[in-house]
């Protein structure tokens, strides 16, 4: 698979590490009173779908960059990539 | 009918007249006692053994393809028992011993051969694991055998011992592991479950699940709805989809493991070995063939191929310790898709939904499982509590901190 990296352009995916599902920028809120249960769920329970996948993949050997990569899991095909930072950020993290 | 080798002289001097299918091809009924959705091995061993051990009646299994053509047809059929941890290794010698006499219950020959599996080491502190996972094979009641580099050199003199970049300091030996023909496993049950009455009805696909007031009433199917008491699903490799229709999420991912298959050999390669300092298995088939795995490719799939990348990095492991093997022509290669579940062991437990069981997250150990995994799934499905070997596999265990995690890697799913 190669990846378009919206800064250094199509990368080989073997410079990456795949670190899964990019629901896992959404960290639940540690002080909320269902915080055990919402951690439960962001730690171990996944929606694995088969088709478009939103998906982190950190290029360990690059630019240690992480990215979004949206990618269909039933073909491999892969149809937009973005900067992890930039999507984290439009969903007011890291502010 | 019986197979023996009386028949098979008989048939060979009538003109083979005389065999009849090894299963009916059923239609289903309106409703059954027990619904197993998958026709893989370890659904036809559940059903096998509702109708064998627990004396259950109208079982029947749906399979959406034809029965043995997922992941029983597409591992590297290697069995084994050596696990570390409580949870697993009572699980997996039950399973071996089951194989141990698999083929005089079924009356089906499924080549069961203990040609023992030997995981080579290392290093220091690798020959200190491996000596601790031997000890708790024995404790369990399974064999174990440290093995010095000489005593493997005798037997396996094409290893690489002199200049290799991971030096083979020794190995743990189970004798009483090995290989399977994997097709003849899902045939097997089948025929034995047929015979025991079970409808297998291939060519039928779950769409759904019939689920009123908190119970599963039953399935509906690409041939119409069929109900059930109680519905069992082991499609592993596709709990994600499945169970995503009864709008359950899981502790797993769904990734693809791919495999290898060298052109036919002379017999070289009496047993299994696998390489302990990078990630590489390796048996020869009865054809010839050596027979060898890695890796997973690490990102989520349900595509039955892979990529070049771990082609390469599995091959490489190959030719560190089993250099020869760089001569051999690679003849197929092909993917399989595994439920990889938070922390590498299975799930065999109810859902929070009635009538509604489930069996999966077999990550890719799946295949050496196939007799337990049936016969526990047959005890909870038909007695609701779990058979003894299998009562940590449950659903709970990631929210009560009571991971079984063989490798210590967290809930990596593509590190396991």
């Amino acid at each position: 698979m190669i990846i378009h990296h919206p800064l250094l352009g199509p990368r080989d995916a073997a410079e990456f590490t795949y670190m899964g599902d990019a629901k896992l920028i959404d960290r639940p809120d540690w002080q909320s009173e269902t915080a055990a249960q919402e951690f439960y769920e962001y730690g171990y329970l996944r929606d694995n779908p088969a088709g478009w996948h939103k998906e982190l993949w950190f290029h360990e050997a690059g630019d240690r960059s992480w990215l979004v990569v949206t990618r269909n899991t039933l073909t491999h095909e892969i149809s937009n990539v973005e900067l992890a930072r930039d999507v984290a950020r439009a969903r007011g993290r890291s502010k | 009918m019986r197979y023996s080798g009386f028949k098979v002289i008989k048939e060979a001097l009538t003109g083979h007249k005389g065999w009849t299918p090894a299963w009916r091809d059923p239609e289903p009924q309106a409703q059954y006692d027990y619904i197993i959705i998958g026709g893989g091995g370890h659904g036809l061993a559940a059903a096998y053994y509702l109708a064998k051990e627990f004396n259950q009646k109208r079982i029947a299994v749906l399979e959406k393809g034809w029965i043995g053509g997922g992941n029983v047809g597409r591992n590297t059929t290697i069995i084994r028992s050596n696990y570390l941890l409580d949870g697993n290794e009572p699980f997996y010698e039950f399973s071996l011993k089951l194989w141990e006499g698999l083929e005089q219950d079924l009356n089906y020959n499924a080549m069961v051969s203990q040609r023992g599996i030997l995981n080579l080491i290392h290093s220091d502190a690798q020959r200190d694991a491996f000596i601790r996972r031997g000890n708790a094979m024995i404790l369990n009641g399974a064999d174990a055998e440290m093995l010095s580099t000489e005593q493997i050199k005798e037997r396996y003199p094409f290893l690489n011992t002199l200049d290799a970049r991971f030096p083979i300091k020794g190995g743990l030996a189970q004798h009483r592991g090995g290989t399977v023909r994997h097709d003849a496993v899902a045939w097997g049950y089948a025929r034995g479950a047929d015979t025991r009455g079970v409808d297998i009805i291939q060519n039928c696909e779950v769409t759904g699940f019939r689920i009123e007031n908190g119970k599963c009433l039953g399935v509906e199917t690409s041939r119409g709805f069929i109900g059930a008491n109680k519905v069992g699903c082991a499609v592993a490799g596709s709990s994600g989809r499945l169970m995503a229709k009864a709008d359950m999420r899981l502790p797993i991912e769904s990734h693809v493991l791919q495999a290898f298959v060298s052109e036919g050999l002379k017999p070289v390669l009496p047993g299994v070995i696998t390489f302990g300092a990078g990630h590489f298995y390796v048996s020869q088939s009865d054809k010839g063939g050596l027979v060898f795995g890695g890796d997973l490719d690490g990102y989520n799939s349900y595509a039955q191929r892979g990529n070049l990348p771990t082609v390469e990095d599995v091959c490489e492991g190959g030719m560190a310790i089993f250099p020869a093997l760089g001569r051999a022509r690679l003849l197929r290669m092909w993917g399989g898709i595994m439920d990889m579940s938070m922390d590498g062991s299975p799930i065999i437990d109810r859902t929070h939904i009635d009538g509604l069981y489930f069996n999966g997250g077999w990550c890719y150990g799946g295949f050496k499982a196939t007799p337990a995994s049936g016969f526990c799934f047959a005890h909870l499905l038909a007695r609701d509590t779990p058979h003894p070997t299998a009562t940590a596999y449950r659903f709970d265990r990631f929210e009560k901190g009571l991971m079984i995690d063989e490798k210590g890697m967290g809930n990596q799913p593509n590190l396991h």
